[in-house]
């Protein structure tokens, strides 16, 4: 067994949340300069050299990208030879949200459902746990703002619905989200498993590069038309129209029940904040 | 470019249309969800509003808190539909201005063409950047809500762009179309 201990896991994840707040990623910024290249609206292209100069101030004064600085997230892959010692690891990535959240000064967004009364530190986390085989500990944390989750939604298709089913709900639900999630956007859909699963794949295909194509074939080539589509719908960044809707789609597809073609759609909006810890 | 000055008159914005840019430069205040649903409770109970309504600009915004040494955090628009059961009441009152992103409804836009107000867009996700325009902030009204509480802000050169005017123009409705294919 390989051991690794709570504080070191805690404050790792605390300054990966930190940076994520500040510091847009290499992926997000390149897109928006080839978006800025492509985009034909005067307007968008204003708003999209708004984008580049916010990244460019958050990074230099430590000021949050956006706001609204998310609930945390994290997605978590532990080998099965690795034993956190002194404490729960779950602990662990709750703590170090509560102290990043704090000592960064970032935005506390968690609430009681009905009282609205916010819990105070940001805490609890969403957590998604895969065990792997091996020693190593591999954590994603994502920082998801309300506004673009609240345009996210998850159907059960007919199998009959096919493909085409597919990039009809993903566009439409695009097409109703216009200027609310922050385009340009990237689309995160998850297709197959269960009606829980296919929310916790879509959200995970967020993870990925902007730009990198689904290794299937016949996924990178739907991605490539949602996108195409997605684009012709004319929202355009901020909404004020134009032909960068979106920045990418991404696609993770997973076997389903006989009966059934579950699809979730998760938006993420142009503050694409997420971090990878390795330990 | 045009400029404003809060509080405004009804004649300042029914001068405006849909696609101007403008920049804000005084007073403006913030409030989200939870504090819009405590404004309409005091006015449903006849009780005084924390500032004066009648002329004034609301930015729907929860800033990341204030690190020592600066006024604010981040500071960009939140969506605004989640305002629109309660932005009507508030626009019969003397409203003049809302700042926010996204598309407002139809009750929210018929009010604004009947008593003088207009929906004001500013770049979601640019936090970073509109902080720059704040120059002071200062809790007023519903401190427990924290990031939800009623500041009040002085502002300087805040850039936005006139999504609604007082004419029933809607600049997110006719941009798209412009650029939609099929």
């Amino acid at each position: 067994m390989r051991s690794i201990s709570f504080n070191t896991v805690k404050k790792k994840v605390k300054a990966a949340i930190m940076d994520a707040a500040f510091i847009a990623g290499d992926d997000l910024m390149a897109s928006f300069r080839r978006a800025l290249a492509e985009e034909e609206s005067p307007l968008g292209k204003e708003i999209l050299n708004q984008l580049l100069e916010n990244a460019e101030i958050a990074k230099d004064k430590r000021i949050p990208l956006c706001q609204d600085t998310g609930l945390a997230i994290f997605f978590v892959e532990i080998g099965d030879e690795v034993k956190i010692k002194g404490g729960l690891l779950t602990d662990a990535l709750n703590e170090a949200t509560k102290e990043a959240y704090g000592d960064a000064y970032l935005r506390k967004s968690a609430c009681n459902c009905f009282t609205r009364k916010n819990t105070g530190d940001n805490t609890p986390a969403i957590v998604h746990y895969d065990i792997v085989k091996g020693d190593k500990l591999k954590i994603v944390f994502c920082a998801k703002g309300g506004g673009s989750e609240n345009m996210s939604r998850v159907t059960m298709l007919k199998p009959s619905d096919g493909r085409k089913g597919i990039e009809d709900f993903v566009v439409q639900r695009v097409w109703e989200a216009q200027a609310n999630p922050c385009p340009p956007i990237i689309v995160g859909v998850g297709i197959g498993g269960t009606f829980e699963r296919a929310a916790i794949i879509a959200k995970k295909s967020l993870l990925a590069p902007i730009g990198k194509r689904n290794s299937d074939p016949e996924l990178a080539e739907m991605e490539e038309s949602m996108l195409r589509k997605i684009n012709d719908l004319g929202i355009g960044p901020g909404g004020l129209g134009g032909r960068i809707t979106a920045l990418d789609v991404k696609i993770i597809m997973e076997p389903c029940h006989i009966a059934s073609l579950p699809l979730a759609v998760n938006i993420n909006c142009h503050s694409s904040r997420h971090a990878e810890i390795d330990f | 470019m045009k400029i404003l000055k809060p509080p405004l008159k009804r004649e300042d914005v029914e001068a405006l249309e849909a696609g101007d840019k403008v920049l804000i430069t005084g007073t403006i205040y913030t409030g989200r969800d939870a504090a819009h649903k405590r404004l309409v409770d005091l006015l449903d109970s006849n009780k005084p509003l924390p500032f004066e309504i009648n002329g004034s600009v609301i930015f729907y915004v929860g800033p990341t808190p204030s690190p020592p040494g600066r006024p604010i955090g981040a500071a960009g628009p939140t969506t605004s539909y989640r305002m629109d059961a309660y932005a009507p009441r508030l626009i019969e009152k003397g409203l003049r201005g809302m700042i926010g992103k996204g598309p407002r409804d139809a009750n929210v836009k018929e009010a604004m063409k009947k008593y003088g107000s207009v929906y004001l867009g500013a770049t979601g996700g640019a936090g970073a950047l509109m902080a720059q325009a704040v120059k002071k902030a200062e809790v007023i009204a519903f401190d427990d809500l924290g990031p939800e509480a009623i500041r009040k802000l002085e502002v300087v050169d805040f850039p936005v762009i006139v999504i609604n005017d007082t004419k029933g123009n809607d600049l997110y409705i006719e941009n798209v179309k412009k650029y939609k294919k099929g």
